[in-house]
């Protein structure tokens, strides 16, 4: 039979995630992302029919297994693909985290966010059973925004905004790529957005790699980077000085 | 009640009254609850010493791995008069002996075996001496040929074709630590009355053989301790009576292991605990003013250089199955004591440091005695010299304190064995993922086709049915652990005749406790092939004359190493089941069966001589090391697989469940303090759950790629990593096993 309770599409399960929020923690990588970012290293996550339904009950027994390893920071992160894009789904999980006194991350691009309704009160109550945001803005120019990731950034930035406003946690992240982003005027222009929140706890360079480069071809996508290799080690400190917290 | 001198303003009254380091100890240690900033650097002493070994070192591996090698001279405790690093810096050596006259020269020790002592001079071009080949095969039998005497022709099938592998029959069983703390608590002639006290009283009325013996090995023990005061007169030292400092209690506990060493070739030679002991010394001296911090950890440093020097000689079949020269002079630090007071203490913190100023090193095998209720600072400390040099295990003091005390050494990679009461008979390892095959084959060996075990009947069927496999490999199961332990009785029988450890026996009560250590190969491999068989479909490949040779899955299953319940209770049950049929055996001189999941890193020549299994791992690929899930069966991560081997009981391997893990530091954490801190988490989170070892790496991969392509580069020169039992320099493993390293799942996430 059939359950009726609410499943969440989930491409894989990592036991132990390090960087993905505070401390040591269980991330669940959820199927589905409308983004096509250029240098996205999990293009196996895009679709999200492919996932594997959980409910959120199932997940979090999952997830307790590793409470032993938790201690005080850590806990779970959930991370895509796009975790915004099953927010029924998710809710009912952080929701339920929070019962059972587990700490959530939720890792997003914040691509699907809209104060449209019904998703935007939908959010409201997520963000309430959120205890950290990591949030990834990809590039700080609309325009070339909607080059690397073809979709548009001021719902994101907009996003960043009424988090800030909340006092919610967040960790902003950056992916760094040649010859898209990785330009000192855009950074300086993002490290002035980022300077107008009150809520930023830490911001991490993330330099573009090429390890999911194979996953384009299994898929039989084109990669559309081909040529440009990762970012230098000095350019990624630059971003870093241009980017750190006052 | 004894008196010395010497022990002025030491606490306590039963350790007086008999020998009972464990003791002293208790009355009269200093726990420290503070962190490293107290350590300091190396002397100058230090620093020139250690810059001659290093220089040596690269001239042994220019050499093709031996510097120097004796002909002519047997080893004994007296043999050879006093050496040094070097003769110029002879006054900088705060800890002075050698095994030989010379530093890494390798000595000749024939009483394992005279074929091999010789082959292994000839295997680095030295010629032994014909005179010492006609004493040791006209006039003097040696262990080898003793037990070839006696073996049946199953016994010689079994390890021909490989489903015994590594028995101690062909070199020194090790794995007996002896309390060399004794020598410095005590003094010498303390010790001799002793013995001579237990020797008298062995003869009663009624004596059998069995007193006879052990009158024999008294006697033995007896004249080892002369002649361990012989030895320490050449270098100058009177040992006849206790240490009266700190520099003479490391130095006489140095001159104790140093017999060992000089009379024994063990696979292992523990050093010990040693490190709660010592300290004692070193804070009786802080405090009266007579030492300094600065000389207290040059003395460490310089007794751990001593232990980065041990050597033997060593056949080329011993090199493939434990690769890199390896001597598990495992020296423990940490755990709690009986009271719950941790038992760390400043010099567990220098003996770690030893790592940060000397560089990393693969011996003396460092392991930390772990426990979520160790200060804070300390496991902290210890996980930061992890991240930085990979060189040091873990293993879970919860677990082994309840079943040994609180004052037990490790004998080798992993095995507990209670300092001074006991020993343990090294028993290597079965293969049992070459018994399921026989079970399928019904006794023939899949590689040589050879009737090697019973011929019951074997499987027909074109697909492997779990029950009909079940029954037959518990069967196999039986037979091959009977055969098994009937083999190590000859070995340790012979041993015990042929090449007894007087000189480390001498240091352990003469009533001593016994156990009786197995060993278990391809373990996670029979886990998953069952899963295989029981979750999916597999079907068999046979050869022409109706072998089977090759296995087809069909269908998913769950693996050992996921936090699968489904899998992981196989493994739980393949464990007890294995040790049940081991503790049906009857075992030599009353010894106590154990197992363990080890394989050290013989798993690649083990695979080798293994065929295709049910699992999807192909004929002659390496087994999994130890404990560990097969190369990429984890497929959540590591605390996943963490968990699974954390499931695994203690109790059914109180000789050790062995898990080597690598994680990438890009995700251990973004910098060292993060990196530190969740390393302290996995390793709480791990062991509280029970489970028993780990040994932690690192690094990721790029780097061990280019140290294999490029070792020449001074970076990698002392470049050390964890495998399965013990540290070794990655540069000196074979080809073959650092493809292996290579191939295992580094931990990293993208």
């Amino acid at each position: 039979m059939e359950s009726k309770e609410r499943k969440g599409y989930v491409h894989s399960l990592e036991s132990f995630g390090s960087v993905d929020g505070p401390g040591v923690r269980y991330v669940i990588f959820l199927t589905g992302c409308a983004m096509r970012c250029q240098f996205c290293h999990n293009p196996d996550t895009w679709d999200m029919t492919t996932g594997t339904p959980y409910t959120a009950g199932e997940l979090l027994d999952k997830a307790c297994r590793y409470r032993s390893y938790w201690k005080s920071k850590g806990g779970i992160t959930v991370s895509g693909g796009e975790p915004l894009l099953q927010i029924d789904f998710l809710l009912e999980l952080f929701k339920e985290a929070k019962e059972r006194n587990i700490h959530t991350t939720l890792d997003t691009s914040g691509n699907p966010f809209t104060t449209e309704e019904p998703f935007y009160s939908k959010w409201l109550e997520l963000v309430k059973y959120t205890d950290l945001i990591l949030l990834d803005i990809k590039h700080i120019d609309e325009e070339q925004h909607k080059i690397l990731t073809g979709q548009t950034n001021q719902n994101i930035l907009e996003m960043a905004r009424q988090l800030s406003d909340m006092g919610k946690p967040v960790w902003i992240r950056h992916v760094l790529v040649p010859e898209r982003n990785d330009k000192d005027e855009y950074l300086h222009r993002l490290a002035d957005f980022i300077h107008t929140l009150k809520n930023v706890e830490r911001v991490e360079v993330l330099p573009y790699h090429t390890l999911g480069v194979f996953k384009w071809e299994q898929l039989g996508i084109d990669y559309p980077l081909k040529g440009i290799d990762p970012p230098t080690a000095e350019r990624v400190r630059n971003a870093e000085e241009i980017l750190k917290l006052k | 009640m004894k008196e010395f001198k010497q022990w002025d303003g030491f606490e306590g009254r039963l350790w007086k009254e008999g020998v009972d380091v464990r003791d002293f100890i208790q009355n009269n240690y200093t726990p420290y609850e503070g962190d490293e900033s107290f350590l300091e650097g190396p002397t100058e002493a230090t620093d020139k010493l250690w810059g001659k070994v290093q220089e040596l070192q690269k001239e042994e591996r220019k050499k093709g791995g031996v510097l120097d090698m004796e002909t002519e001279v047997v080893s004994s405790i007296t043999a050879y008069g006093p050496g040094y690093i070097s003769d110029d810096l002879k006054n900088l050596e705060q800890v002075v002996g050698l095994q030989t006259d010379k530093p890494l020269k390798r000595a000749f020790m024939p009483y394992g075996g005279i074929k091999m002592a010789e082959q292994s001079c000839t295997m680095y071009g030295y010629q032994p001496s014909e005179k010492l080949h006609e004493i040791f095969t006209k006039y003097h039998k040696t262990h080898n040929q003793a037990v070839f005497d006696i073996y049946t022709p199953e016994m010689k099938k079994m390890r021909h074709n490989k489903i015994l592998t590594g028995l101690p029959d062909t070199y020194g069983r090790g794995r007996i630590v002896g309390d060399y703390r004794r020598v410095a608590l005590y003094g010498i002639d303390y010790l001799i009355e002793q013995k001579q006290k237990d020797f008298d009283e062995i003869a009663r009325p009624g004596m059998r053989s069995e007193q006879f013996r052990l009158r024999e090995e008294v006697a033995e023990q007896i004249k080892c301790l002369k002649d361990m005061k012989v030895m320490a007169q050449s270098y100058g030292f009177d040992i006849s009576e206790p240490a009266s400092n700190a520099k003479e209690a490391f130095q006489w506990l140095y001159f104790a292991y140093l017999a060992a060493i000089k009379t024994q070739n063990g696979a292992a030679m523990s050093v010990g605990r040693v490190s709660t002991f010592l300290d004692i010394y070193i804070e009786r001296d802080l405090k009266s003013g007579t030492l300094t911090e600065k000389q207290a950890q040059e003395l460490v440093d310089h007794m751990t250089l001593k232990f980065r020097m041990v050597k033997f000689a060593r056949i080329e079949s011993y090199n493939q199955l434990f690769s890199g020269d390896p001597v598990w002079a495992t020296l423990d630090v940490a755990g709690l004591g009986m009271d719950g007071r941790s038992q760390v203490t400043k010099s567990d913190y220098r003996f770690l440091h030893t790592l940060e100023n000397m560089g990393p090193s693969p011996e003396p095998n460092l392991t930390v005695l772990y426990s979520s209720h160790l200060p804070e600072n300390f496991k902290k400390y210890a996980a930061h010299i992890s991240v930085a040099t990979s060189s040091i295990q873990y293993e879970n003091d919860d677990v082994m304190r309840p079943v040994w005390g609180d004052d037990y050494s490790v004998c080798c990679c992993v095995s507990a064995t209670e300092t001074g009461k006991e020993i343990q008979f090294f028993g290597a390892r079965a293969n049992l993922a070459k018994c399921l095959l026989y079970a399928i084959n019904g006794g023939k060996d899949e590689k040589t086709k050879q009737q090697v075990g019973p011929a019951y009947q074997p499987i027909t069927s074109e697909y492997l049915d779990y029950d009909e496999v079940m029954e037959k490999y518990d069967t196999m199961m039986t037979w091959l652990a009977q055969t098994y332990v009937e083999t190590l009785n000859m070995i340790h029988y012979m041993h015990d005749k042929y090449y007894y450890e007087a000189s480390q026996m001498a240091l352990i009560d003469t009533d001593v406790r016994r156990t009786f250590a197995t060993g278990i190969a391809g373990f996670s491999h029979v886990v998953d092939s069952l899963s295989a068989i029981k979750y999916a479909k597999v079907k068999v490949v046979r050869d022409e004359e109706g072998m089977a040779v090759d296995y087809e899955v069909e269908g998913d299953f769950p693996r050992y190493g996921n936090d699968d319940e489904r899998a992981d209770e196989i493994a739980v049950w393949l464990l007890k089941t294995f040790m049940d049929r081991l503790r049906s055996c009857h075992t030599y001189r009353n010894s106590e069966p154990t197992t363990s999941i080890l394989t050290i890193t013989s798993n690649v020549v083990y695979g080798k001589a293994t065929g295709a299994l049910p699992d999807g791992r192909k004929a002659g690929e390496p087994l999994s090391p130890g404990a560990n899930p097969a190369y990429g069966a984890e497929q959540n991560g590591l605390l996943a697989s963490l968990n699974s081997v954390a499931k695994l009981p203690y109790e059914e391997a109180l000789d050790g469940i062995s898990n080597t893990q690598t994680i990438n530091p890009g995700a251990l954490g973004h910098d060292d303090g993060e990196r530190t801190q969740n390393l302290v988490n996995v390793l709480d989170g791990y062991f509280d759950q029970g489970a028993h070892h780990l040994n932690v790496n690192v690094f990721g991969k790029e780097k061990l790629i280019d140290a294999m392509e490029h070792p020449e580069k001074e970076e990698y020169a002392n470049f050390t990593i964890r495998v399965s039992g013990y540290a070794v320099k990655f540069i000196d493993l074979t080809r073959e096993q650092q493809m292996d390293v290579i191939s295992r799942t580094c931990h990293e996430t993208m």
